[in-house]
């Protein structure tokens, strides 16, 4: 318990140093490279427009034949339309992480309550409520927000819920497993038999000790959306054409592979592995704080 | 309760999640906004003609009905006629499954050969050097987009090396792989389909004695009256369905054949062909594995490092037993069973990403019909291919579940 | 010769914020046949000591320096291999949790068969079988029941088939690490009784180590009493119980519930065992001691024999 005390403290206290995080060995470093990893492309996105040598939208900035390797002028190259692709890259994040993160923030409202609700209520609600996430769980994840995708069309709304319906059963198993565990533990139990009543329990007792496991399905959550909305901006799905978007570049990339213009898919694919990278190792790091059994 | 009926009350189990994955699939095609059949035509058609091709695929009626027609054409293995081509989806999908079935076997062994190797090395030589390595690696692989992976690898291997082909299943110059052939309207045919229904019915009889415990040549063989009809029964109905399909094909041509081309070529017996298919294989089913095999790292790693602490280790090291025999023989076996857990979980996973890789790699199965008809904006087919989708994880998942029992004596309680 | 030398043996825990001494020169001597009984607080060093004799102390601990011979021959200096074939046949360990020490995914004739047939090669499975049974019936297991799985037995019948794979190769140590402690008290006595019983029949030494002087006070041959990390006592258990010599010792012995005085007052000793990161300088009991005097806090007594075959570390007896 002690451990995930101080967890919450991590989380909460703005991150009390980075020496004391480092102290912690595996986990911590996997949180500060992760960190900075994240930190550094949401910089460049959000600055991405300002410092961009070109337009990214505007073709034949470089004069035919395109693509054309990197070179001085355009040190990553340009793509099929004469496009900059270092301007591209600058710019390309936005669409990906608005997506990931409506995603994330659409699971937590949906997949937090329901838990919460049916774990704590249980009976045959919480039994209707299992079965249906359990369906929802045991569907291939981009099958699934393919299909919702299909149906729903392009635009960052409609594919950020295609994609968090799918990562709406994880939050609701980690709550559930987790309230069950709680509402047995002495303290809820105490505070039960000491009168405080249902809501108070539920939202000062256990709604916080379920925090820390909800932030790191989140942050692995993140990586994962991150995946879907490039998997589905190479099927064909993603939010459109004329927006600078990673996915869309490296799956345009993939009909260039034969003429050997490498560049056109490393960079932007790079982009994606590391922006998925960072949230992976921030997840990893913090799941492995919060269960130390491993430690020796 | 013994493993039979466990596993009969699982298979039970396995109904109303089917029924319920069923209805999601028709709640998403029809009930979310967005009417397919506009969706198809792009609002370019006249009336008429959505409406005459609502009237044909039964979009008209009331949507319980169209529920109901759902379900019960889904029973009867029938999944609608394509919006494309009016032809049926069913026969569509059964001709495009077998390749995917091939990359989601190959790429399941890629993953979990790699994930529990490296693993167990990673759990081994713990906080070295080498865990952290191996850590790594299965992080950024965990993180790698698969059509990124696999586009990396088509241009090292095939396009700049052509070591390897970059795009299908099976070069065109040659037939592919159909297996083998029986002639059954021949009297060869016959005699040798008679045959091996006969070793069929051996087998069958031999099998049931062994469950009774009675050895084929010991004593105490005498059969029962089910015994005997059993076999009978079962060796009979198989003659004559083969027989009588052999019949009904008009060329009256029976085929011993997987759809797995790497199976039908050595069914086939042709070498060649084999070895073309292993190398059409390899590239995809390595990306799809390698991508996937970061979860089996992880998992095989720290249920490794649990099962490494625990007691009946260091009493089997404490015995002198070889390193070897420790570590897989107790650890890992201990270790295996949440990791066979994960294998029917990531299946799912897998054939998500079969679909991606089978874009990337042009490869022709289910997940490549599933992108072209979203590009037609074919709604049954996509919804025929969903609900294949969804009810290959539910058996897989079934028969992880029924393995694991068999696995953990502990289950049987 | 001794069948067992320990000698001036020191292990080690090297952990990142320093190292703790589990085993602090500790040197004893165990003869043929002979039941020893290892006595210490929980953090004593006295499981630490057991997986050191068969070289199985968990990383980070090493063994520093010292020598642990059998019949003469010194297994520090034995190839990973030579230890292996060593360690079940010649020396057994059995260890505190009977539920966990058997691998729940095995039938208990193939971990029979296994640990069997890697000692000796040759042996057939039925012969190992065979020899199994012959083990699992000294133990009191119906030997029909060999084809079933761990989790189908009771604490006290797991540890009884610990004990048959431990004596199955006849070894001439074996080491029971708190043997009866997850055990409820009645199963207790019976495998403490079994174990004297096996040593009778079968004459291999044992050392049994535990929390609890009362269980070895009656059974054992002599009495090794280790507080952090080091030897305080070590005598014939008669010996040690009329004349127990080091406060530690008369304190655990008056810790002890006695049937014939019953206005007794069992007394706790006050304190707890020193962190072993920063060991007090002078006696490690001293902290805890009645009756120390000055020197014990800077000073550190050494191991005395103060009357024959009996050792004692303390000011007091020299």
């Amino acid at each position: 318990m002690a451990e995930k005390g101080e967890t919450r403290g991590l989380l909460f206290g703005l991150i009390p140093g980075l020496k004391s995080l480092a102290e912690r060995g595996s986990a911590g470093w996997m949180i500060i490279i992760g960190t900075l990893i994240v930190f550094t492309i949401l910089l460049i996105t959000a600055l991405g427009p300002f410092i961009s040598p070109h337009d990214p939208t505007i073709p034949n900035v470089n004069p035919p034949p395109n693509p054309s390797p990197p070179s001085a002028n355009f040190p990553l190259g340009t793509n099929l339309l004469g496009q900059d692709m270092l301007s591209r890259i600058l710019c390309g994040g936005s669409i990906m992480i608005q997506v990931a993160f409506l995603s994330v923030v659409f699971c937590f409202l949906i997949g937090v309550p329901i838990g919460l609700l049916s774990s704590y209520v249980g009976g045959s609600l919480d039994k209707t409520f299992t079965l249906v996430m359990d369906s929802f769980y045991a569907f291939p994840g981009l099958v699934l927000a393919i299909a919702i995708a299909a149906m729903m069309g392009r635009g960052v709304i409609n594919l950020a819920l295609s994609i968090g319906v799918v990562y709406v059963p994880s939050y609701y198993r980690i709550v559930r497993s987790q309230v069950l565990t709680i509402k047995e533990l002495p303290y809820t139990e105490a505070a039960r038999a000491s009168g405080a009543r249902g809501r108070t329990i539920l939202l000062r007792y256990i709604l916080p000790n379920v925090v820390p496991s909800i932030v790191v399905v989140a942050t692995v959550n993140f990586a994962d959306a991150i995946l879907t909305a490039a998997g589905l901006t190479f099927i064909g799905l993603g939010v459109g054409i004329d927006v600078p978007d990673w996915g869309w570049d490296l799956s345009k990339g993939r009909e260039l592979l034969p003429s050997g213009a490498w560049w056109v898919i490393t960079f932007p694919g790079i982009m994606i592995v590391l922006l998925a990278l960072g949230f992976t190792l921030i997840g990893e790091g913090l799941s492995e704080l919060l269960n130390p059994r491993l430690e020796r | 309760m013994g493993l039979r009926s466990y596993i009969i009350v699982r298979i039970l189990l396995t109904i109303p999640l089917i029924m319920l994955l069923l209805s999601i699939v028709f709640l998403i095609i029809r009930v979310i906004p967005g009417d397919p059949v506009l969706l198809h035509f792009e609002r370019k058609a006249s009336e008429e003609a959505v409406e005459a091709m609502r009237q044909r695929l039964g979009l008209d009626k009331s949507l319980p009905i169209q529920y109901f027609e759902y379900l019960g054409g889904l029973f009867r293995g029938d999944l609608g006629r394509s919006m494309q081509d009016f032809s049926p989806v069913s026969e569509q999908i059964f001709s495009a499954f077998p390749a995917t079935l091939e990359l989601a076997i190959c790429s399941m062994l890629v993953a979990t050969t790699i994930g529990i190797l490296l693993g167990v090395k990673a759990s081994e030589s713990y906080n070295s050097l080498k865990d952290h390595l191996i850590r790594a690696f299965g992080i950024i692989v965990y993180a790698m987009p698969i059509f990124f992976l696999g586009m990396i690898f088509q241009m090292i291997f095939a396009i700049n090396f052509h070591w390897l082909p970059a795009n299908g299943r099976f070069p065109p110059r040659l037939t592919e792989p159909r297996g083998m052939i029986l002639f059954m309207n021949q009297p060869v045919g016959i005699a040798v389909w008679s045959f091996m229904i006969g070793l069929l019915c051996l087998a069958l009889h031999v099998g049931l004695l062994r469950m009774k415990g009675v050895r084929f040549w010991g004593q105490g063989s005498t059969i029962s009256l089910s015994h005997f009809m059993i076999v009978w029964i079962v060796g009979f109905t198989v003659w004559i369905v083969g027989f009588s399909y052999a019949q009904l094909n008009m060329s009256g041509v029976v085929r011993v054949s997987t759809g797995l081309f790497t199976v039908d070529s050595v069914i086939e017996g042709n070498i060649l062909k084999f070895v073309e298919s292993l190398r059409y294989l390899f590239l995809p089913s390595l990306t799809l594995g390698l991508v996937l095999s970061g979860v089996f790292i992880r998992l095989t790693r720290s249920n490794m490092l649990e099962t490494l602490r625990l007691d009946f280790v260091t009493a089997a090291k404490a015995r002198g037993l070889k390193e070897s025999t420790v570590t897989y023989g107790y650890a890992l076996r201990n270790a295996f069973l949440p990791i066979l857990t994960m294998m029917g979980l990531q299946f799912a996973t897998l054939l998500g990403g079969a679909i991606l890789t089978e874009t990337t790699f042009s490869w022709p199965g289910l997940g490549r019909y599933l992108v072209d008809r979203i590009n037609f904006r074919d709604y049954t087919a996509i919804q025929g291919a969903v609900v294949y989708f969804a009810l290959i994880v539910a058996v897989v998942n079934l028969i992880i579940d029924i393995l694991y029992a068999y696995l953990d004596p502990r289950i049987r309680y | 010769m001794g069948l067992l030398e320990v000698d001036s043996l020191r292990v080690d825990y090297r952990t990142r914020r320093g190292s703790i001494r589990a085993v602090d020169d500790v040197s004893f001597k165990l003869e043929k046949g002979e039941l020893l009984g290892l006595v210490g607080e929980s953090g004593s060093g006295k499981s630490t000591l057991g997986l050191s004799i068969i070289r199985l102390v968990p990383p980070p601990g090493v063994i520093e320096q010292g020598s642990i011979r059998i019949d003469g021959d010194d297994i520090i200096d034995f190839s990973a291999e030579k230890m292996q074939s060593i360690r079940g046949s010649q020396i057994s360990f059995i260890f505190q949790d009977p539920m966990t020490s058997l691998s729940p995914v095995k039938k208990i004739s193939e971990h029979f068969i296994e640990f069997i047939r890697t000692h000796e090669p040759k042996t057939t499975k039925a012969e190992a079988l065979k020899r199994a049974n012959t083990t699992l019936r000294d133990v009191g297991i119906l030997p029909e029941r060999i084809a079933d799985y761990p989790h189908q037995f009771s604490g006290g019948m797991r540890q009884r088939i610990m004990i048959a794979l431990a004596i199955t190769l006849n070894p001439e140590i074996v080491i029971a690490d708190e043997p009866t402690t997850a055990l409820d008290v009645i199963v207790q006595a019976k495998i403490l009784d079994l174990l004297t019983e096996l040593r009778d029949r079968y004459g291999m030494a044992w050392i049994l180590i535990t929390h609890d002087l009362s269980v070895v006070l009656e059974r054992c041959d002599k009495i090794l009493v280790m507080y952090a990390g080091g030897i305080v006592e070590y005598a014939d258990s008669k010996e040690l119980f009329r004349n127990p010599r080091h406060p530690y010792t008369q304190r655990l012995l008056q810790g002890i519930p006695n049937i014939e005085f019953s206005d007794q007052k069992l007394k706790a000793i006050p304190g707890s065992p020193p962190n072993l990161l920063n060991p007090p300088n002078g006696c490690s009991f001293s902290p805890r001691c009645s009756e120390g005097e000055p020197r014990c806090k800077s000073e550190k007594p050494q191991l005395l024999e103060v009357i024959p075959n009996h050792f004692v570390r303390c000011f007091k007896e020299m």
